[in-house]
């Protein structure tokens, strides 16, 4: 353990850090997003039996794998706080809560949009949607429970608790349709491989990753407003430039 | 509701490119706003605290 | 022990007392939480009585039949052991085929399914239409194969021996 960890923990060099990589985050994922929207709809063919209706799943698949990606991220920070009692953690997991549940959103909506030309209904209460929803109301749920403590501190505890316990919604979600008949079809993407045209696969990855940096971007925006919040009576925010002018 | 599913199988790429794209990149722009909205919001109120601060 | 190892046995106890809670939940659960039934559960009886169920299976090939109003379709749910036939009158969704996947929710009345919404079920399989056609010519190649070899098998047998 020659690094300090706990030096970049430090809500007082992270900030700076933070600030200094938004913009990459950012505009990386603004490119990523143009090239694989431009894949996904000039370059990948069509699907022989979906037609062009199939060329939701490349904002549908990404949306749905950040909303349990960063669930397990959010549940993780959360974790850190709790055992190493680190400032930083608590902040990061209700930086990324709100970017989570608006994947989540995204997720299901587009689902409802695919779900009813091809299966002929927007919604069914089958095990992978219902799972999917239960995630959104842990979201919401982490979201809301943080808000209605005043004590941060506090706050941060309870909030962590409910982010732990909820994480095992999440393999629940990628399982549900290998344990039960469900409408919704299997997984395309196994950890023995992929059953997708090439095209398809670059355009689906690309747009994963733009989701990623842009996620990455927007958590960061987010806590750094965090910590100028929660540390305002400290001297080291006072002498900040950006609060002094 | 007869009419959107023959309309829907008329236009996919429109139904799709407005029903799921412009949807899910608005729902980024009203995130990236709120974001950038907070961080305003927080640095004014900041100031405020350390200018009276300082008045005293 | 530190207050932080504590802490952390503290939060893993907790973790796998949930995980084993919630799997015995769903264990509980187990027949519950399944979308439909398949056509030898319903030959086997262990259907809800006098309500309205989903079955799920493939359309068998073959079977989809229109009458003459145009709106009433008549098909077979198979899942390659039993199969139920099914009526419905309605609009089918575009991804029902014949050999592919489809769940159908009505009563079960002297083992014909009177559906009120049939809805179609996809694969996870995504491909350009030309690579469809290829792999179903492929498809039928084999099978024109797996035809011949029975007819070749008496003459290799007794070589081997």
């Amino acid at each position: 353990m020659a690094i300090n960890w706990f030096k970049y923990s430090a809500p007082t060099t992270f900030y700076g850090l933070a600030g200094k990589m938004i913009p990459w985050f950012a505009f990386s994922a603004a490119i990523l997003f143009a090239v694989g929207l431009y894949i996904g709809f000039f370059i990948a063919p069509m699907d022989a039996q979906q037609g062009e209706f199939y060329r939701i799943i490349f904002i549908h698949v990404p949306a749905s794998m950040m909303s349990m990606f960063l669930y397990m991220v959010m549940a993780g920070y959360a974790a850190l706080g709790l055992i190493f009692n680190t400032r930083l953690s608590a902040m990061m997991a209700s930086a990324i809560a709100p970017t989570g549940a608006l994947f989540t959103v995204v997720s299901l909506w587009t689902g409802a949009l695919w779900g009813k030309p091809m299966w002929g209904t927007w919604w069914m209460w089958d095990a992978r949607m219902t799972s999917e929803l239960i995630l959104l109301f842990l979201y919401l749920g982490f979201i809301a429970l943080h808000a209605s403590i005043d004590e941060p501190r506090r706050a941060d505890r309870a909030a962590a608790l409910l982010a732990i316990v909820g994480s095992v919604n999440v393999p629940i979600i990628y399982f549900s349709v290998k344990w039960w008949n469900t409408l919704h079809q299997g997984a395309t993407i196994k950890f023995s491989g992929t059953s997708m045209h090439i095209a398809m696969q670059q355009a689906m990855f690309t747009m994963l990753a733009a989701c990623w940096l842009y996620a990455i971007a927007v958590a960061l925006a987010r806590v750094r407003s965090i910590i100028l919040e929660r540390e305002r009576n400290t001297v080291w925010i006072a002498e900040l430039p950006e609060v002094k002018q | 509701m007869i009419s959107l599913d023959v309309w829907m199988r008329e236009n996919p790429l429109t139904y799709v490119w407005f029903g799921s794209y412009a949807v899910a990149l608005l729902i980024f722009a009203i995130e990236i706003a709120m974001v950038v909205h907070r961080r305003k919001i927080t640095l004014q109120q900041v100031r405020m605290m350390h200018d009276a601060g300082e008045e005293e | 022990m530190k207050p932080r190892q504590k802490r952390f046995v503290f939060i893993a106890v907790a973790l796998v007392g949930v995980a084993l809670a919630v799997g015995l939940v769903l264990y509980a659960l187990r027949g519950n939480v399944n979308l439909y039934f398949t056509p030898t559960q319903v030959f086997n009886n262990e259907v809800p009585k006098g309500r309205s169920f989903r079955i799920g299976g493939l359309v068998e090939e073959g079977s989809v039949k229109r009458e003459k109003d145009g709106l009433t379709v008549n098909f077979v749910i198979t899942d390659t052991h039993k199969s139920i036939p099914v009526v419905y009158k309605g609009i089918l969704p575009d991804l029902f085929k014949e050999g592919k996947g489809v769940v159908a929710q009505g009563t079960v009345e002297n083992g014909v399914m009177r559906a009120e919404e049939v809805l179609a079920k996809h694969d996870e399989n995504y491909m350009p239409p030309e690579a469809a056609d290829a792999l179903k010519k492929a498809k039928a190649a084999n099978t024109a194969d797996a035809a011949a070899i029975p007819s070749n098998a008496p003459v290799v047998v007794p070589v081997a021996k």
